[in-house]
């Protein structure tokens, strides 16, 4: 108990200090988190009419979002997989920062879900018992579980393992293996089930497909070790935490497979839209080349694709990944890539046209865009304090007065290092 | 069975799975609506706490019903200086609503659109329409290449014009859709929404395939002198912002006997409504002898809305 306050206390001291760099980067999220606050608090007042929603377009840019943003996740499971059962060393020193990645990603997604609420103070109707939760026949039931659960799972992981390493001592293996490896079950869940929000609509032919499960669970292996390379970059540069050259190669192998085999889903889906020619494919010809004259995200999604090209080749040729600046590159232009075709890529023309044959087009507000900033603020800021508490801990320098510096834990699958 | 039972038995349908803790969470509500509205200074000033913390419609007795209607009719009169009746007209046993819509007969005008408005109170500005009328190329049956914003005189000698509005499916994608319960299926097959319990998700509506379902994304606003009064509190009751809603195939009125609004506007005829289980009604009749179709039959839904030629 007492060790907990310390450890709560230590944690705050820990993100209240830090280098200048430290401080403008939060003062620069902070000014995006107030705008987002105040735009989210100016939609609250006035309705969801302040987007640019409508009834033939529902979902816009904060459905985009959450769909990008579980996905993210695997970040989570694609290192706690080698780390933890296949035993690679390299993944395991860094296995923590991307289950808080999947940590922050849940946040997130879960704050885009209730901003996209008519009325988010209502949202207790979806707790069991006080509310009704149409659990299991809605698929959004669903992935609020699936969401709430993965959340709690990673947290309290991190929880464990870092207190643990806190006060200097091995971490028990029974008090988080458990937790882990459903962990790793439920991380199918949480990269199918957000797919299947979209694919069991019947009446919805740009959704209704087979492949969009593993579109999503390929896309989700791309933005996530992709993103977590750039993280892991910064974190070894801005704070000296030992990255290991292997860690980031084994996560490029990963994305480099990753993306080919989302290419690959990718293609097959269009082929068998674009091809037959029947009256299902019009929204996929609408995001791809434009229905009828209306072609507002044609060079949207087509600068997603280039990204998501460009990213693949780097991640497979040798001569490019082994510059850095040019593999952050790819990591980069691979995570905006999933973000374009994962996000409002597949949720907008699955509205357009209508089931009635309507063309209504659909770009965020001006307050979408500042909510959804906000959110993403929020979530880098929040990822920023997890880190900022977790590398000193597991470097070793942030202990329990009285407990000996020494490095716990980092291999513990062989012992303490 | 009476009409008390048939809504106990309902009662105990939903909460079924939910557990014994009904009553004692129901107390617990109470309690926190009382707390908070004492707590409040005015009556006026409860009822948004009352707003809040109202359950599930089939979660409510008969006492607290008439409570809701009794502040949701006050809130009324606040509002737009307008006395309401809201009311609850039962689903009546032996009773399965559908309709059927002759396309030979349809001349385009638009006027059930209107009359819906009218009848079931929809917001004028932004103006919200349950039906949507479409302009059919003739030699196609395909409603992705209508038109639904055509104008001048019709019919025109290229078209036929197919209305669609909520077409009550037995198996609806939205009720299954939706993560609160907030939109079912009637025992008389009439889908509804609790306008009170839905969150604003949207989810039902990306799950319509009829392009059915309304959402409120400003404040519904009808002028005063326009309100419809008689009003049932699951059908034509004016909606609060940043809810879903839809036909109702206005319970309000077919319940107690009468025809829905559209066919009473309908010059041409083209609209019959009635019970399908009554093998004397119209539609019925209809359904056994014309050439019927349902649009969007590949999509499951089993819908309850026909359409034939003849
Ligand atoms: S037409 Fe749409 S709103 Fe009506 S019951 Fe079917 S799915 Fe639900
Ligand atoms: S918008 Fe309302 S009725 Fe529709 S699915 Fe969401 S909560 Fe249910």
């Amino acid at each position: 108990m007492r060790d907990g306050y310390a450890f709560v206390r230590a944690s705050l001291g820990a993100v209240m200090h830090g280098s200048s760099a430290y401080y403008r980067w939060l003062a620069f999220l902070g000014v995006w988190m107030l705008l987002g606050c105040a735009a989210a608090t100016y939609q609250f007042a006035n309705g969801l009419g302040v987007s640019n929603l409508t009834d033939q377009v529902p979902w816009g840019v904060y459905i985009a979002n959450f769909s990008f943003l579980v996905g993210l996740a695997a970040a989570s499971v694609l290192v706690v997989i080698p780390a933890y059962v296949y035993r690679d060393a390299a993944l395991y020193d860094i296995s923590l920062l991307g289950e808080l990645l999947a940590v922050a990603a849940m946040v997130m997604s879960l704050l885009f879900i209730v901003v996209d609420l008519g009325h988010p103070e209502l949202f207790w109707h979806l707790v069991p018992s006080l509310g009704i939760l149409n659990f299991p026949q809605s698929m959004l039931a669903w992935d609020v579980v699936v969401i709430n659960g993965y959340l709690f799972i990673n947290a309290y992981v991190v929880s464990y393992l870092l207190f643990s390493k806190y006060r200097g001592r091995v971490p028990d293996k029974r008090w988080y293996m458990p937790v882990l490896l459903l962990g790793v079950v439920w991380a199918v869940g949480i990269h199918t089930i957000p797919a299947f929000l979209y694919a069991s609509l019947g009446g919805r032919p740009f959704w209704h497909s087979a492949v969009l499960a593993p579109r999503f669970l390929a896309s989700a292996f791309v933005s996530g070790p992709s993103l977590l390379i750039i993280v892991l970059t910064v974190v070894r540069d801005q704070m000296h935490f030992p990255v290991r050259d292997e860690a980031l190669q084994r996560l490029r192998q990963i994305v480099g497979v990753a993306a080919v085999l989302n290419l690959f889903l990718t293609v097959s889906e269009i082929f068998v839209e674009i091809y037959p020619g029947t009256s299902h494919s019009a929204s996929m010809r609408y995001i791809l080349v434009g229905l009828h004259g209306h072609n507002l995200l044609v060079p949207y999604i087509w600068t997603g694709i280039a990204l998501s090209v460009f990213a693949a080749v780097v991640f497979l040729a040798r001569p490019l990944y082994s510059r850095p600046k040019l593999l952050l590159a790819a990591c980069a232009g691979a995570v905006i890539g999933v973000w374009i075709e994962k996000g409002m890529g597949l949720v907008i023309p699955g509205f357009i046209p209508t089931s009635l044959g309507e063309i209504v087009e659909y770009s965020p507000s001006f307050i979408e865009f500042c909510v959804s900033a906000g959110i993403w603020a929020i979530g880098a800021f929040l990822y920023t304090l997890m880190l900022k508490v977790a590398v000193p801990i597991e470097l070793g320098t942030l202990r329990l007065p009285g407990v000996s510096h020494e490095r716990v834990g980092l291999h513990p699958l062989r012992g303490a290092a | 069975m009476t009409e008390d039972h048939q809504n106990h038995d309902e009662r105990e349908a939903v909460v079924e799975g939910v557990g014994k803790a009904q009553a004692s969470r129901r107390r617990f509500l109470q309690v926190l609506g009382a707390a908070t509205a004492t707590a409040a200074t005015s009556q006026a000033d409860a009822a948004p706490w009352e707003d809040f913390f109202q359950q599930h419609y089939k979660r409510l007795t008969d006492d607290e019903k008439r409570q809701i209607f009794a502040r949701l009719e006050a809130q009324v009169q606040d509002k737009y200086g307008v006395a309401v009746r809201i009311s609850d007209p039962k689903p009546i046993d032996g009773v399965e609503f559908a309709y059927a819509l002759n396309l030979q007969a349809c001349v385009g005008c638009r006027r059930c659109e209107y009359a819906c408005a009218q009848e079931n109170n929809t917001s004028r500005s932004p103006e919200l329409h349950y039906i949507r009328v479409l302009q059919m190329d003739k030699g196609s049956l395909d409603v992705e290449r209508s038109n639904t914003t055509y104008e001048g005189a019709v019919p025109t000698a290229e078209h036929y014009y197919q209305p669609v509005q909520c077409h009550q499916c037995r198996d609806a994608p939205c009720v299954r859709a939706c993560p609160v319960n907030a939109t079912w299926a009637e025992p008389d097959g009439i889908v509804v929404v609790d306008y009170n319990w839905c969150i604003g998700c949207r989810y039902c509506e990306a799950a319509c395939p009829y392009f059915a379902r309304r959402f409120n994304y400003e404040e519904p606003t009808v002028r005063p002198s326009e309100i419809n009064p008689d009003q049932g509190y699951l059908s034509n009751r004016l909606r609060p912002r940043g809810v879903m809603e839809k036909c109702t195939y206005c319970l309000h009125r077919t319940r107690k006997g009468l025809m829905p609004a559209c066919l009473e506007a309908c010059p041409t005829g083209s609209r019959k409504f009635g019970n399908l289980l009554d093998p004397n009604s119209e539609v019925r009749q209809v359904i056994e002898t014309k050439r019927v179709y349902i649009l969007h039959e590949d999509a499951g839904t089993n819908p309850r809305f026909y359409y034939y030629f003849g």
